[in-house]
C-alpha cells in the first residue's frame, strides 16, 4: 500500500535519513557526553572558547558548515593528502557533517543538565565508596535523564531536518547520500508535488511525534528507582 | 585507638593548619565559628580537598601521607553533609543501600534492621527523598553514611540547615547513635548546646588552626578560652542516678560523692547522665546555708579566678573531687567574700539540667 504512494528511491531517502540520524545521535552522544561534562565541570580558560565553538553551528548558515567540510574532506583535502579517503559524497562524510551540524543540540541540553547536578551529590557518592565510573552511571546520568531524553531527540529531529550540509557534503546520489530534505526538494524543482506532499507529510508527522513525545515523557519522568 | 591528623591547605585568603591527634572513639566536637575551617578539616579526613597536604591516620589505617592520597571513595568514612544531600531519583530506600551495596559482605558491620529500627526510618522506606521533612532526610542520610560501616563518622553540622522541632525530633537519635555505637565521630557545629550534649572531646578551632583541644568539660571550663566567657557558659558533669524521692517528685543524682537533686525523671537506677549547670546559677556561700530554698548545695574547692568580659563580674572555677564547675559572681562579692585558689566553699546551684 505504502508503495503506491512513494517510489523505491524516495523509500532509499528515507531509510538514509533514518539511518543518518540514528548513527549521528550515537556518535554525538559518546563525543558529546565527555565534552559536555568537561564544560559543565571545568574552570578552564579555554571554556569560553570551546562554548562558542560548540554553538557555532546554530548561527553559521548550513552551506558554509557544508562547505568547509567538504574542503576539509574533500580531494586536496588535509585528510586526503596525510592519505585518508576521500570522504566527500560518501555515507561516512554525511556523518561527519551531520556530527559537526548537530553538535550543539546534544551538548548544550547535556552541559546543562550535568551542571544542574552540582558537586555535591558527587562527593556524597564518594563517599559512599563509588569510584568515578560508578557514579557516572549510578548518580550522573540518572540524575541528567532529561538532558539525555532532550539531546537525543534533538540530535535526532535535528539531523533528519538538514538540507544545506548534506547537499555540499554528499551531493546528491540517489540511494547512497540523497536524503529525504534533498529529495523533496527535487520533486518541487520536477513539480511532482504529489511526491513531496508524501515524504512532507511523513517528516511532518514523524518530527511531531518525536517531540510529542519527548515532552509527554519529560512531564512525567519522576518515578524513583527502589 | 586514635585519628591523627596532620595537614596544610593553602587557599586564597585562608590557611588551614592543623597537628594533632583525638581519640579514635566517642565523640568529637570540631568546634569554632563559621569560617574557621571545620568543614574544611572535615572535608580533608574524608579526601574532598584533594590540595590538602600532609598526614592522615586512623586507627591505624594511613589515609594520606608524602606518597599516598587515597581517594575519597576507597576511605572507610560515613560523612553526613550539612543539607543531606540525598540522592533525589533514589527512594529512601535506595539511599540507604546505595552505600552498603558498595561493601564487601565481610566488611559488613552495621546492618540496614538495626539502622532502620535505631533511627526509626520504617514508615520511610518506600517514600521519595523530595516528599520527607528536612529531619526526616537528615535521619537517611546519617542511616546512609552508618551503613557503610566506616572507620569514622563525619558529621558536618548536620543540625544547621533545621528548624528548632526538627532539631527536637533528632537529637535523641543522635544521643542513640553515640551510645550505642562503637564508631568514633568528628562532629562539626558552632552551637555549643549540641556540643555539649554529644560531645567526649573538643577540637577548638578559630582562624584556620586549633586553639585547644581536649575532654570537653575541661575546654568549656578553661579561664583562659572564650567559651567560659560566653553569656551561656557552663559546666558539663557526668552523674549517675543514685534514687528517687517520689513524694517530692525528685531524683537524686550522684557524681563525685556529691549529691545533686532535680525534677523527677524517668531514668533508671544507676543510669549515667550527663548535667549541665550553668555558670549564672552557681552561687558561692563560705559556710553551709541553713535556711535556703536552694536545694542544691555542693562543698568545693576554689581553684582560680578570672575576669570576665563585663568588670563587674568574675568567674570562679571551683573544683568538686575531679569534677569543675563554673560560677559567675559580681567583683564585689569576691572581695567580700576574700576567695583565693584553696579557699573551701560551698557551691549553691540553682538549676541543673539534664542534657
Amino acid at each position: 500500500m505504502l508503495h503506491q504512494w512513494i517510489s523505491p528511491q524516495d523509500m532509499a531517502a528515507l531509510w538514509l535519513t533514518l539511518k543518518l540520524a540514528a548513527v549521528t545521535t550515537v556518535v554525538l552522544l559518546i563525543l558529546g557526553t565527555p565534552l559536555a561534562l568537561w564544560l559543565a565541570r571545568t574552570q578552564s580558560r579555554f571554556k569560553l572558547a570551546v562554548e562558542s565553538i560548540v554553538a557555532l553551528p546554530l548561527v553559521l548558515p548550513p552551506t558554509v558548515i557544508g562547505f568547509y567540510i567538504l574542503i576539509l574532506l574533500g580531494s586536496q583535502g588535509p585528510i586526503q593528502a596525510l592519505g585518508g579517503p576521500s570522504l566527500a559524497f560518501t555515507f561516512t562524510g554525511l556523518v561527519i557533517g551531520s556530527v559537526v551540524y548537530s553538535l550543539p543540540f546534544v551538548v548544550q541540553p547535556l552541559q546543562n543538565a550535568f551542571a544542574g547536578i552540582g558537586t555535591g551529590a558527587l562527593e556524597a557518592a564518594a563517599c559512599l565508596r563509588a569510584g568515578p565510573w560508578d557514579r557516572f552511571f549510578t548518580v550522573v546520568i540518572p540524575l541528567s535523564r532529561r538532558g539525555f531524553l532532550t539531546a537525543i531527540t534533538l540530535g535526532f529531529a535535528h539531523t533528519v531536518g538538514e538540507f544545506g550540509v548534506v547537499l555540499m557534503i554528499g551531493g546528491n546520489i540517489p540511494s547512497e547520500t540523497q536524503v529525504v530534505s534533498i529529495a523533496i526538494y527535487d520533486h518541487v524543482e520536477a513539480v511532482d508535488y504529489a511526491s513531496a506532499h508524501v515524504l512532507s507529510g511523513l517528516l511532518l508527522a514523524l518530527s511531531f511525534l518525536m517531540l510529542f513525545t519527548l515532552y509527554a515523557i519529560n512531564g512525567r519522568i519522576k518515578m524513583v528507582l527502589p | 585507638m586514635t585519628i591523627e591528623i596532620r595537614l596544610d591547605l593553602e587557599r586564597p585568603g585562608f590557611h588551614l593548619t592543623v597537628d594533632t591527634e583525638v581519640p579514635g572513639r566517642g565523640v568529637t566536637a570540631l568546634f569554632g565559628r563559621s569560617g574557621c575551617g571545620k568543614t574544611t578539616l572535615l572535608r580533608c579526613v574524608a579526601g574532598l580537598e584533594r590540595s590538602a597536604l600532609g598526614r592522615l591516620v586512623i586507627n591505624g589505617e594511613t589515609w594520606q601521607d608524602r606518597l599516598r592520597f587515597v581517594p575519597s571513595h576507597q576511605r572507610s568514612v560515613g560523612y553526613v553533609f550539612q543539607e543531606g544531600q540525598l540522592f533525589s531519583h533514589l527512594s529512601v530506600q535506595g539511599n540507604l543501600l546505595y552505600g552498603y551495596r558498595r561493601i564487601p559482605v565481610p566488611e559488613r558491620s552495621v546492618q540496614p534492621e538495626d539502622v532502620v529500627r535505631l533511627l526509626g526510618l520504617e514508615s520511610l522506606l518506600p517514600r521519595r527523598v523530595t516528599e520527607i521533612s528536612g529531619g526526616q532526610r537528615q535521619r537517611v542520610a546519617m542511616g546512609r553514611a552508618l551503613l557503610t560501616s566506616p572507620r569514622v563518622l563525619l558529621m558536618d553540622e548536620p543540625l544547621a540547615a533545621l528548624d528548632a522541632m526538627s532539631k527536637a525530633e533528632i537529637l535523641p537519635y543522635l544521643e542513640r547513635l553515640h551510645d550505642e555505637l562503637s564508631i568514633p565521630v568528628l562532629y562539626v557545629s558552632h552551637a555549643i548546646d549540641e556540643v555539649i550534649r554529644m560531645a567526649d572531646h573538643m577540637l577548638l578551632m578559630e582562624d584556620g588552626a586549633v586553639r585547644a583541644e581536649g575532654a570537653l568539660h575541661d575546654l568549656i571550663t578553661r579561664g583562659d578560652l572564650p567559651l567560659a566567657h560566653a553569656e551561656g557558659a557552663a559546666a558539663v558533669i557526668e552523674a549517675r542516678v543514685s534514687g528517687h524521692d517520689d513524694r517530692h517528685h525528685l531524683t537524686e543524682l550522684e557524681f563525685q560523692g556529691a549529691r545533686l537533686l532535680v525534677s523527677r525523671d524517668h531514668l533508671l537506677q544507676s543510669a549515667r547522665v550527663r548535667v549541665r549547670i550553668m555558670a549564672r546559677d552557681v552561687a558561692i556561700n563560705l559556710t553551709r546555708p541553713r535556711d535556703s530554698s536552694v536545694l542544691n548545695c555542693v562543698p568545693a574547692r576554689v581553684v582560680d579566678v578570672s575576669d570576665d568580659p563585663h568588670p563587674g563580674h568574675v568567674l570562679v572555677r571551683l573544683a568538686v573531687g575531679d569534677a569543675t564547675l563554673l560560677s559567675r559572681i559580681t567583683r564585689r562579692s569576691l572581695e567580700q567574700l576574700v576567695l583565693q585558689p584553696g579557699t573551701e566553699v560551698y557551691a549553691l546551684v540553682k538549676s541543673v539540667a539534664i542534657t
